[in-house]
């Protein structure tokens, strides 16, 4: 454990976590999910096949039901898959693991816990010690811009605030993948705006990896190196944009929009055909 | 500037009017307590009934007084008191653990669980007969009545509260790494915390009327006993300052315990 933590330390505050990384951080090999229904079986998610680089910025887009967030979960260790695993670095999963944390649309800060503690709760977790936790923790704070802000409770911020806190919660436990469920849903686009700058900084500073669950394309063509397209009903992955556009992104430029619009066809198109088999299935 | 000392001084304005309706409602309560005291002095003075049967606020003063100067009440206090003490923190122990259990387990909730909602119905100063059976007439008797009249309510308020609340919670503690026990001591139970904190209200409410109504029948000193006492020598003022000793304590206890935790819990949660 104290190995572990000095790890942590050495390298989130002095390099920055820049190394480079041997491996695949993850690779999901046929991960489906069915869910027993009530009446009948439900399936959220048909075999899915899905490579992310290491530091890549992945963006899963998809209308709501397209079992998006089940995968995130799956590939979080918090669900199981029916069929299917995941890999990560070359290790099958078993559940939660430190080097992946799950991040929700509503930030989940503890109530009962100041800022400084929550974003000590993985560390203490992990049996770190009071001294070294509060270091990190204060750290990855002022990494999210939330300094003065340690003793404030959850309701004593606002949507955005908290979600920065949650984001310095996960990283304090240096995971080498955030997995993030539409984790700006709910945010006004202001504040969506202003969070895609700050978690475009981090990331690049920080060298993570980020498989980023959105239904929205503008988000996501803003944000990803990838952008994988599911349809709803099963799950599946239909196309994958590579997004090479420089960084970092005005939502207004040319090449985004038709991006977007580009993507919201394929999307379009889906939903159509989806119909249509529903209808015949009528 | 100008704007920082401009708020600064409506802070300050606004601190002032909060003082000053604080301190209106003290003065509108302390006037209403005087006239209530006014009001049964007079009743008192028209001599419709004996003085033993309604005794004027004087008399009932000053047997306070001597009752506290001599001792007794105190002793009586303390004897209550240390009852009410131990039976509750067994409550707190075993109603705790099983209503972790109850919340928990779907199993446990759909058999245990209903048992303790139907005995919550049954006021607990029912089980004393039954306890005189089991344990005779003494200290676990009357124990075992408080315990009964707090289980129930902190397990449910413990069950509620973990039924309550909201799963990602417990996602987001599962995958900061949380597993085990810490699960339970870290997480389940402080996201419990403000429906246990009612329970434990509830049962400490419940266990100190069981309590007062069990040591009706008891012949030791307590201040249940003494209740009865001022009964049998017909001194309705001995009655009167021994409720007002019950009276004091128990808002003591609210206040002091309670309303305290209940303070720092909104402060946390903004609630």
């Amino acid at each position: 454990m104290v190995r572990q933590s000095s790890v942590v330390t050495g390298q989130t505050l002095a390099s920055g976590n820049k190394a480079a990384k041997s491996g695949i951080p993850l690779k999901i090999e046929g991960v489906s999910k069915v869910f027993p229904g009530r009446t009948r079986a439900i399936e959220a998610l048909r075999p899915v096949d899905l490579e992310v680089a290491a530091g890549e910025f992945v963006c899963l887009v998809g209308p709501n039901g397209c079992g998006k967030s089940t995968l995130l979960s799956i590939i979080a260790g918090l669900d199981a898959a029916s069929q299917g695993r995941v890999l990560a670095d070359e290790q099958e999963i078993k559940g939660p693991g430190p080097d992946r944390v799950l991040l929700f649309q509503e930030a989940a800060l503890f109530p009962w816990l100041d800022v400084q503690d929550n974003v000590e709760f993985g560390l203490r977790q992990a049996g770190v010690a009071a001294k070294e936790r509060a270091e990190i923790a204060r750290h990855f704070i002022n990494l999210v811009h939330l300094q003065s802000f340690e003793h404030s409770f959850s309701h004593q911020l606002s949507g955005g605030m908290r979600q920065r806190a949650a984001i310095a919660r996960a990283l304090a436990i240096n995971p080498v993948v955030l997995l993030m469920d539409e984790p700006f849903g709910a945010l006004d686009a202001f504040t969506r705006d202003s969070l895609h700058g700050e978690l475009e900084t981090i990331w690049s500073e920080t060298g993570k990896t980020i498989l980023f669950v959105t239904h929205n394309v503008r988000e996501a063509v803003a944000l990803a190196d990838r952008v994988v397209v599911f349809t709803p009903r099963p799950g599946r992955i239909v196309r994958e944009f590579r997004i090479d556009l420089p960084r970092s992104r005005s939502l207004e430029s040319h090449e985004l929009v038709d991006k977007v619009a580009e993507i919201l066809e394929v999307l379009k198109e889906t939903l159509v055909e989806q119909e249509e088999l529903h209808g015949e299935g009528n | 500037m100008a704007k920082a000392t401009e708020i600064a001084s409506a802070s300050t304005k606004m601190c002032g009017q909060a003082r000053n309706f604080v301190l209106g409602s003290w003065i509108r309560r302390l006037v209403f307590y005087v006239l209530l005291l006014l009001a049964w002095y007079i009743v008192v003075s028209l001599n419709i009934w004996p003085s033993y049967v309604l005794p004027g606020p004087g008399a009932v003063f000053s047997t306070l007084v001597t009752g506290i100067a001599s001792g007794q009440y105190i002793q009586a206090s303390l004897v209550s008191l240390q009852r009410l003490a131990i039976g509750y923190a067994i409550s707190l122990v075993v109603g705790t653990v099983l209503g972790i259990f109850i919340g928990r387990y779907k199993i446990v909730s759909e058999t245990v669980g209903s048992l303790m909602l139907g005995l919550q119905a049954l006021p607990s100063v029912c089980w004393l007969p039954l306890a005189i059976v089991w344990f005779g007439l003494d200290e676990q008797a009357i124990i075992f009545v408080v315990v009964m009249g707090a289980l129930f309510s902190i397990t449910l308020g413990v069950d509620n509260g973990i039924k309550n609340t909201p799963p990602v919670y417990l996602r987001a503690a599962r995958t900061l790494g949380t597993r085990g026990l810490a699960m339970a001591t870290q997480v389940i139970l402080p996201a419990a915390l403000p429906s246990i904190l009612n329970g434990l209200k509830q049962g400490w409410t419940f266990a100190w009327r069981s309590l007062m109504a069990a040591e009706l029948l008891y012949v030791t000193l307590s201040l249940g006993n003494l209740l009865n006492t001022g009964r049998d020598l017909d001194d309705a003022s001995q009655v009167i300052a021994v409720m007002i000793v019950i009276i004091i304590i128990g808002v003591a206890i609210d206040t002091l315990a309670f309303s305290t935790m209940e303070r720092n819990m909104r402060e946390r949660w903004g609630f």
